[in-house]
């Protein structure tokens, strides 16, 4: 179990998370929804171990683990993973070189040319070319194909958390589909899912355990999917805190 | 896949690179520099008489000359207390086992008999002053490519070698030249007559021991018209207290339609005071590209120039260079368009981490009448850390209208954001460091034949992990 308990974020000492709980269990889907600028970013960088989102107070256990402290790549190892909204380039690294160095030091299973072949194949299921996995990582990538490469990841590397950060902005209609079900099959599989979004449209294609509302830094209420239905209707004004 | 120089990553310079074998040898000059060394330097070789005043003159033209002051801090070198020539054997050898046994152990351990095996078309291996070790496959031999030291090559080609000796860089041309060409020795010279394409490389391997001791190994390349070839050199020496010199001097004539590749991986250890002349004369639709990686020394000066004097001629240098701590690479490079439809490429990039310093000093010169010329500067810097530094110093001169000369230059950091994306895919902040380092190199390093690259890239991870 993921446990967020009673979380407070600061960036360069502005507070932006204030008191924040959550628990997430395995296989489970949980949306997180607010409108612009109430934190849902900055809570995944700080779960993820970003460190310019420093937690002022509070705690993050994982798997029992006290992972408050720790930096991101014992997270990661710990099995949590991030898809981030804006995704950085790494020139000069091939996705393929990234994707093997990140399979090595996660250790996750795979010999070498196995490797290849699979990475080719979820590639071409995303509908990213093949090609792209002599790219260098996110370098000169549309918004879309960025999206795409951070779902790729989370198949290949298969972690037991997965905080996704709006994977659905910048898709078309069938990207956005394809993109859904990829999510639903990893929770499937028994990855529990944080997925934030701003776009209610995902929620046709998946179906969340739990809805989220987040605004100023604060979880105000949560629901079933049916609160995130009353959102599209209402927006956000609608909720009484 | 063939290893070059295997490096053990977990390894230091010092275990792999840095050992020490007893010194020997069969001459050594006394300490210091005079004109008795020179003239014993000259007898020792059973040098022609020219080269002997060559010699003398230019120890003139080198006592003449003031130390270079626009560059890096060269106080700490001590020229009166070094030594010029040390003869380590008798006469160069054509198989490893005739080698001395902690000569040929010192090539072992690096690796390089085992890469000739598989990889190279010929093996020059310079231990000290001379040169001690040489071969050329058949094939070649066959063909009457000339791959030798510059020694032998003086007694058994003096036609050819008195046609291009010190042409293309004179005794004047800078202090350390002309300190070179009075006592120089050993080094390369390679012929490769006209239409014969070598395709795979040449190497040479020069090694310092001995402490104390300036390697002043002079090299001449005449790629006859129509030829293609490469060549690979590398560098390592043990770690003393007190500091040694390089300074080589490098010759090349890259004939009509011919074509040159030569490639460096200098890593001397961090007591070398490495000042290099390396110079290159380009004729009709010829190429010439230096690929230089420099990551060890303490101070280098090295700026590969290419004069390009023949209409249609290109010329290419990529420079990769690494400061570390105590560590000032002021590298670069010089591009001089003398003809028409000539073009040209300079990229470097730098690194600087625990205080080191990284500089690109350069030159692209478009001389009056070099019409429709083309030259294009790009440099590009990454510091780690708030300690190292690294600065530029491009020159640009445009005397010509018609052509077209542009300069790019970066400077950046690593950035916090590419190391957390890194990280939270599991990568230690050390290996993230290392990928974005590899990212940053990777346009330079994918040049390199594969086996190199792979050696340069562990050499910059091992950087990376002091």
């Amino acid at each position: 179990m993921l446990e967020i308990k009673n979380l407070y974020v600061s960036v360069e000492n502005n507070e932006i998370i204030k008191g924040v709980s959550l628990n997430i269990k395995p296989g489970e889907i949980h949306i997180l929804m607010g409108p612009n600028g109430s934190g849902k970013s900055s809570l995944a960088l700080a779960l993820a171990g970003h460190p310019r989102y420093q937690i002022t107070s509070g705690k993050l256990n994982l798997l029992r683990k006290n992972i408050t402290k720790l930096t991101a790549d014992k997270r990661a190892k710990l099995g949590l993973f991030i898809a981030l909204q804006h995704p950085v380039a790494i020139p000069g690294v091939s996705v393929a070189n990234f994707l093997r160095s990140s399979q090595k030091a996660l250790k996750v299973n795979s010999k070498f040319d196995n490797f290849i072949a699979i990475l080719k194949e979820k590639m071409s299921e995303i509908k990213l070319g093949e090609s792209f996995i002599y790219r260098a990582v996110h370098d000169g990538f549309s918004g879309g194909e960025k999206k795409k490469l951070e779902i790729v990841q989370l198949e290949i590397l298969k972690p037991k958390y997965a905080i996704l950060d709006e994977p659905d902005s910048g898709l078309d209609v069938d990207a956005l589909k394809l993109v859904a079900s990829k999510i639903e099959n990893t929770a499937k599989s028994n990855t529990a899912i944080i997925l934030i979004t701003h776009n209610p449209k995902i929620l046709k294609y998946i179906k969340p355990n739990f809805v989220h509302i987040m605004i100023s830094g604060q979880i105000v209420k949560s629901g079933n999917y049916k609160l995130a239905e009353e959102i599209e209707e209402k927006g956000y004004q609608a909720i009484k805190v | 896949m063939p290893k070059v120089g295997k490096i053990d990553i977990n390894a230091t310079y010092k275990e792999k690179y840095g050992f020490t074998k007893p010194e020997r040898y069969v001459f050594k000059a006394k300490k210091g520099l005079d004109k008795s060394v020179i003239r014993e330097i000259s007898k020792q070789k059973q040098e022609p008489k020219w080269m002997l005043d060559f010699r003398l003159k230019s120890f003139g033209i080198f006592k003449s000359k003031k130390t270079p002051s626009w560059g890096p801090d060269l106080s700490g070198l001590n020229l009166d207390e070094l030594y010029y020539y040390i003869k380590p054997i008798k006469k160069a050898v054509t198989k490893w086992q005739e080698l001395p046994k902690e000569i040929r152990e010192t090539y072992e351990k690096i690796g390089i008999p085992e890469v000739e095996k598989k990889y190279l078309a010929g093996v020059g291996a310079q231990y000290e002053s001379e040169v001690v070790y040489k071969s050329l496959k058949d094939t070649w031999e066959k063909k009457g490519v000339v791959f030798t030291d510059t020694d032998s090559a003086l007694k058994k080609y003096p036609d050819i070698f008195q046609e291009y000796f010190s042409k293309c860089v004179p005794a004047a041309d800078n202090k350390f030249a002309a300190l070179n060409s009075s006592v120089w020795s050993g080094g390369s010279f390679i012929y490769v007559p006209k239409n014969v394409e070598i395709d795979i490389p040449l190497q040479a391997y020069f090694r310092i021991n001995a402490a104390k001791f300036g390697q002043f190994e002079r090299s001449l390349i005449i790629i006859d018209e129509g030829a293609k070839a490469s060549y690979i050199e590398g560098c390592t020496a043990p770690i003393y207290h007190s500091d040694s010199l390089h300074a080589a001097v490098v010759e090349v004539f890259v004939r009509k339609n011919s074509h040159f590749r030569y490639t460096t991986i200098q890593n001397w250890s961090k007591n070398v005071y490495n000042l290099v002349t390396k110079r290159a004369f380009i004729d009709d639709e010829g190429t010439m590209e230096w690929v230089d990686g420099n990551l060890g020394s303490k101070v280098s000066m090295k700026y590969p120039s290419i004069y390009l004097k023949g209409k249609g001629a290109r010329g290419e240098i990529l420079s990769i260079s690494f400061a570390g701590y105590g560590q000032n690479q002021d590298v670069g490079g010089k591009i001089i368009h003398l003809a028409p439809n000539t073009s040209s490429r300079i990229i470097s990039k730098s690194i600087s981490k625990d205080g080191g310093i990284s500089s690109y000093r350069g030159l692209l010169k478009i001389a009056k009448g070099a019409k429709g010329a083309v030259g294009h500067v790009r440099c590009d810097a990454l510091i780690l850390d708030e300690k190292s530094r690294s600065d530029t110093y491009p020159t640009m001169q445009v005397d010509e209208k018609d052509c077209k000369a542009s300069h790019e230059a970066t400077i950046s950091k690593v950035d916090e954001d590419q190391l957390f994306y890194l990280q939270s895919r599991g990568l230690s902040e050390n290996e993230a460091t290392s990928l974005i380092v590899n990212g940053f190199v990777e346009p330079i390093v994918k040049e390199i034949p594969l086996e190199y690259a792979v050696e340069l890239n562990r050499l910059i991870q091992l950087e990376m992990t002091k």
